[in-house]
């Protein structure tokens, strides 16, 4: 009988932080896309007890998270829709298509400036809120999850470049003092 | 020399640098320039063209002669300006443009050559001998010209790229942007006050003027102070603005760590780019310098600069001074310059309806028209109305009236306007949408314009923003009106400078209009006045002021030329920042890579995937060994390679067979359910676009594969197809290729190795050729299709991909023990060229369906995409490239791809060539070289014997043209 191991997409590389800023990796057990067929948008928050999240929104409900991730698209996190909303909207897994990381601290705005070209100050980018931009050269998925916190996501395959851009990030404005 | 009691510069502390190693001695705060002015040092540079000795001219990062290379080990920044450059313990700098020495520069030649070098010199030369062009002119021209050079090492520095967000972006901090500063920043938006000197002050550190009852400087650090404590307000010093571009956006360039000492690991610069709402301008204005023969010598700089020397480093240009201008402006330096105990030689004003005073020796009416003392300045001759008279002075302090830096306010293509009562070129309104100017800039030259104006400005930027605010207290200040004559260019027979750093003199101007060249653009491009780094910020103006003159026409009617970011010199490493070595492309990793990495496979890199080329195994010392063994491993037992690079993109809803009919040019909406079908996809004009297999998972689903470099491309069009060509269709997509770790399984025992891994069994019956279906090991949930790309017997098992890394270890420990083991990319280039199967080597986006014999695939039955151009006259017939096998039948067995193909006999030249070679390999399983390639109606010429001819490698190969499927043209293998 073969048990297959499973690893995280930036096994062995984090944690890692400088001053005013720590990189941790999160690890999303359970990721479903949700995209509601036409007309059944309604239909699908019925099934699910949750709103739909506007464009750029997310929505927590014990546990449950669900966030906008592009045109007429959602990512449930935390919890399989699939039975729910089985016929109503389109479902894949997209567990283990993501290299979630999370970047705290001080500075992590700071830190973020220098890979993420939209605006992420804490007027205009509040907590909750969610945006589809760049980290450098690399597609992203970002939310606020804090005062001082983002969740990044982006390719699996790309979680070494991640961690390393984020680290050089990190390592240039440290060494501004 | 160095004054006592004046100057911010901090005199505790002592800073060593050195110049063309020699030794010198400043103070903290100090620049390069004022460093060596205070150690006398007043040669700084030669010019560009005749090598002549200069000194500096200006305080500001417009400094057009004294350029400095600045070395920090393999790194060297050329063209520093040394006004800019601030001394740090240890610093090395060497002059540019001399040789052997800046003291002895041998081409200074060049300048008695003069009259063979004037504008425009080397289009009317350098023609004969014809040969002596690339024998000795050119090398000696590329010798010769060029400002500075770099090291030939590569540069070690690090750079940054940054993106900053505000609602009101202020560019400069001199009074008038301090003051918007402060008005903005107490009404709570967020500010961004930026400003290319070290701290904020603008003209305030450096005149005498008292803002607030106060020394201006003072007045400045505290409004600083009270910026600092504002947290919605961020102060960016040495920080330019150097470009303004649409909607809001501009780049700005910050010198990090260019002041600080060996050993700080903060990058030499971040290249910002800032989104604000709106913007105020308060960059200041640049003084003109007065065209007079001889107006060059090392000694003679503007007015402001000598006041700034004086003021704000604590440091005279000279011992005997003589100030020289057309405005009242020029006043105060030998009032600030007496007042601080130093000899002023002479005042002059050229206009004879002023009446200035001082304890100094007065001129009205009168110019300075030449000067002596060739490696620095020992006299000047002032021409009265009596005649003229020499005066002994080693520094000449020379106003010929501001100019409004505009700039910025021109980078959306607009231009200035004109006003006549300052002699000058202010901003138009609206230039910019959403940008406001105040202060010098705008053309109001005193304090209290400038502190009045920011406020202004501010109040109506707050205003736009919704924001409500009262005007804030304005502190006292100066407000002295201009008074002013134009005096571009003083008369007289030798050369006098117009552009310093170009060596452009009045005389080329004229020359330039002479020659026809009349407007200011040709003038510009014709004298290369204002093409050097300074950017004629010191030229521009007096130039066109003198073609205006010569070609009888007014200042406005001249106009100017466009202004273009960037503002001051941006290194392409800064916007290039990140983007060097690793940081050029994201590395994208299969789930197996450490185990191949430790395997010792070398890796290539393909769309920005890593993939291994082979496995060596011990023994093997070259490339071809283990791409036979792995090729014969796959034919004979069973090979494992990771293909999870593909793209795979889930379709789903109501409508996905219908949308899969539409974009693919066969049918999938007849596909069953548990079944692969090969698909091509046509772009709209009808060359094929990509290929892959699609799996029909479930009625209303399916799984669509791409080739690896593809993947993207098709992505973004299967969503402009629904979005924009079938938003009728509902039907939703998304990429799965993460998602999922992919291994081709191929070969005759692969069936055997899957039946034991799998809970599932894998026979015929459940498995047929082209079938899919769910499977599992354990717990792991996966996926099962039947499909080749080897033309073996063989498979594609898929699992999530944090199960990747683990299958890989479980398969090549499986497959080793029935005697196969891994292949990588050559191994499985040479199994699919045996067989016949393209690649985008084949597909590569100039051919048809037809040309790869594909034609019937596309379906009569329905529309596609690309089915109406792929009809088109000329891309079916005999006339088309068509896809073809060739094999080596002469005495020369290579073939290479890229070569082209000739008729036997036929003459090897353009015109004749039939086509070319795509694919190539070495075929272990046929024990020849075999191609695939296109061949002029190909597919009727099987049999014929082609000259293969590689024009770079210099290959000759005869070959014979056969149908593309060498090895088991039945395909009974596969379907087994």
């Amino acid at each position: 009988m073969v048990e297959l191991i499973a690893t995280t997409p930036a096994e062995g590389l984090l944690p890692t932080s400088r001053s005013g800023v720590t990189l941790n990796e999160i690890v999303l057990e359970q990721v479903i896309s949700i995209a509601p067929f036409a007309a059944q948008a309604e239909g699908v928050e019925a099934a699910l007890g949750i709103k739909l999240p506007k464009v750029g929104g997310s929505v927590a409900k014990a546990g449950k998270e669900l966030v906008w991730f592009s045109q007429g698209q959602f990512l449930a996190i935390g919890f399989d829709p699939t039975d729910a909303v089985m016929g109503k909207a389109a479902i894949t897994n997209q567990s283990d298509a993501w290299c979630a990381l999370e970047i705290k601290g001080s500075k992590s705005e700071a830190v973020l400036a220098r890979l993420v070209p939209v605006d992420l100050r804490a007027s205009t980018f509040k907590q909750g809120n969610v945006l589809r931009s760049k980290l450098g050269h690399m597609p992203l998925h970002i939310t606020r999850v804090g005062k001082d916190a983002f969740r990044l996501m982006s390719f699996r395959s790309m979680a070494g470049t991640m961690v390393h851009e984020i680290s050089r990030a990190m390592d240039l404005l440290d060494a501004r003092g | 020399m160095r004054v006592d009691h004046k100057g911010l510069i901090d005199r505790t502390q002592r800073v060593n640098f050195t110049l063309d190693g020699n030794r010198y001695q400043g103070f903290a705060g100090d620049t390069v320039a004022s460093a060596l002015l205070a150690n006398d040092q007043r040669l700084m540079g030669r010019s560009f063209k005749y090598h002549r000795p200069r000194g500096v001219l200006t305080a500001g990062s417009e400094e057009p002669n004294a350029l400095i290379s600045v070395y920090r080990g393999s790194d060297v920044e050329p063209n520093v300006r040394a006004t800019v450059q601030e001394i740090y313990e240890g610093l090395v700098v060497r002059s540019q443009n001399a040789w052997p020495s800046l003291g002895f520069d041998a081409l200074a030649v060049n300048d008695f050559a003069a009259p063979f070098l004037s504008a425009g010199f080397y289009y009317k030369t350098f023609m004969w001998p014809r040969a002596f062009w690339e024998k000795l002119y050119e090398p000696v021209i590329r010798r010769a010209a060029g400002l500075g050079g770099l090291s030939g090492t590569s540069n070690d520095a690090e750079y940054e790229k940054a993106y900053a967000f505000c609602d009101v972006l202020i560019i400069g901090a001199g009074p008038a942007g301090l003051m918007a500063a402060l008005q903005a920043g107490r009404a709570g938006v967020d500010v961004i006050l930026a400003d290319e000197d070290r701290q904020a002050g603008g003209r305030l550190l450096s005149e005498t003027y008292e803002v607030d009852a106060r020394a201006g400087h003072e007045w400045a650090a505290g409004a600083v102070a009270e910026l600092e404590s504002m947290d919605n307000v961020r102060i960016m010093s040495r920080t330019t603005v150097t470009g303004v571009y649409d909607q809001g956006t501009y780049g700005a360039l910050e010198r990090v760590n260019g002041h600080l000492p060996k050993g700080s690991k903060a990058p030499r610069a971040c290249f910002w780019r800032i989104v604000a709402k709106r913007s105020i301008l308060t960059a200041g204005a640049l003084e003109r310098p007065v065209a007079f023969q001889n107006n060059d010598r090392p000694g003679i700089m503007t007015a402001s600069a000598v006041r700034a020397y004086l003021n704000r480093w604590g440091v005279a240009p000279g011992r005997d001074v003589v100030v020289f201008g057309n405005n009242d402006d020029a006043h105060r330096t030998a009032h600030d310059l007496q007042n601080a105990g130093v000899h002023v030689a002479a005042l002059i004003d050229s206009r004879w309806d002023v009446t200035p005073t001082g304890d100094f020796p007065i001129f009205t009416g009168a110019q300075v028209c030449g000067s002596a003392g060739r490696k620095g300045l020992e006299a000047v001759t002032v021409r009265t109305q009596s005649g003229t008279e020499k005066i002994a002075t080693d520094c000449l302090a020379m106003s010929g009236g501001w100019n409004p830096s505009v700039h910025m306010t021109c980078h959306m293509n607009g231009r200035p306007e004109w006003r006549a009562d300052i002699a000058s070129f202010v901003p138009r309104e609206g230039m910019i949408p959403g940008m406001l100017t105040a202060g010098a800039c705008n053309g109001t030259f005193s304090t209290h314009g400038a502190l009045r104006e920011g406020q202004a400005a501010a109040l109506e930027t707050l205003k736009a923003l919704g924001k409500r605010a009262t005007a804030c207290d304005l502190p006292a200040a100066e407000d002295a009106p201009t008074r002013m004559t134009p005096l571009w260019a003083v008369g007289g027979t030798g050369r006098a400078w117009l552009d310093f750093q170009n060596d452009v003199t009045v005389k080329d101007v004229k020359q330039a209009a002479q020659e026809n060249f009349r407007s200011v653009e040709h003038m510009k491009r014709y004298t290369t006045q204002g093409m050097a780094t300074d950017q004629g910020k010191n030229s521009n103006v007096a130039a066109l002021a003198i073609l205006a003159d010569v070609t009888g026409r007014g200042i406005p009617e001249t106009g100017t030329t466009t202004f273009r970011p960037p503002y001051t010199p941006v290194p392409i490493a800064a916007m290039g920042a990140g983007a060097e070595g690793k940081g050029f492309a994201p590395e994208r990793m299969i789930t197996s890579h450490k185990r191949t990495v430790v395997l010792g496979a070398p890796m290539i890199e393909a769309g920005m995937w890593y993939r291994p080329s082979y496995f060596p195994i011990e023994g093997e010392t070259h490339w071809r060994q283990s791409c036979d063994r792995e090729v014969n491993m796959v034919r004979e037992s069973v090979g494992i390679c990771d293909v999870s690079t593909l793209g795979k993109i889930d379709v789903q809803g109501p409508d996905a067979a219908a949308f899969l009919d539409f974009v693919y040019t066969n049918t999938f909406s007849t596909l069953k359910p548990g079944r692969v079908r090969y698909g091509l996809m046509l772009r709209e004009d009808g060359t094929v676009m990509d290929d892959g297999t699609t799996a029909r998972l479930s009625d209303m689903h399916y799984l669509m594969t791409t080739t690896t470099a593809a993947a993207g491309n098709v992505m973004r069009h299967l969503e402009y197809v629904h979005q924009c060509l079938r938003p009728d269709l509902d039907v939703s997509m998304i990429s799965v290729t993460e998602q999922w770790a992919q291994f081709a399984v191929a070969g005759p025992k692969s069936r055997e190795l899957l039946d034991g891994l799998l809970d599932q069994t894998v026979d015929d019956e459940s498995f047929p050729f082209m079938a899919c279906g769910d499977v599992s090991i354990g717990d792991v949930k996966g996926r099962l299709f039947r499909i080749s790309f080897s033309g073996e017997h063989a498979y594609e098992i898929a699992v999530p991909a944090r199960y990747g890394a683990a299958l890989f270890d479980v398969l090549n420990e499986q497959a080793t023990a029935l005697g196969g083991g891994l292949y990588g990319m050559e191994a499985l280039n040479v199994l699919r060229i045996e067989k016949g199967f393209i690649t985008h080597a084949e597909i590569h986006g100039r051919v048809t369906a037809f040309d790869i014999g594909m034609e019937r695939m596309v379906s009569a039955k329905k529309d596609c995409i690309g089915q109406t151009m792929a009809a088109r006259p000329g891309v079916n017939g005999p006339e088309r490239e068509q896809l073809v096998g060739l094999k080596p039948v002469g005495a020369v067995k290579q073939l290479t791809a890229g070569a082209h193909l000739f008729e036997a006999e036929a003459e090897v030249n353009r015109i004749n060539s039939q086509g070319y070679v795509t694919s190539v390999g070495f075929s272990p399983t046929e024990q020849s070289f075999l191609g695939l390639g296109f061949l002029k109606n190909g597919r009727a010429r099987h049999g014929e014997k082609v000259k293969l001819v590689d024009h770079m490698r210099g290959i000759e190969t005869l070959c014979e043209v056969c149908g593309p499927v060498f090895h088991d043209p039945e395909g009974g293998k596969t379907r087994g």
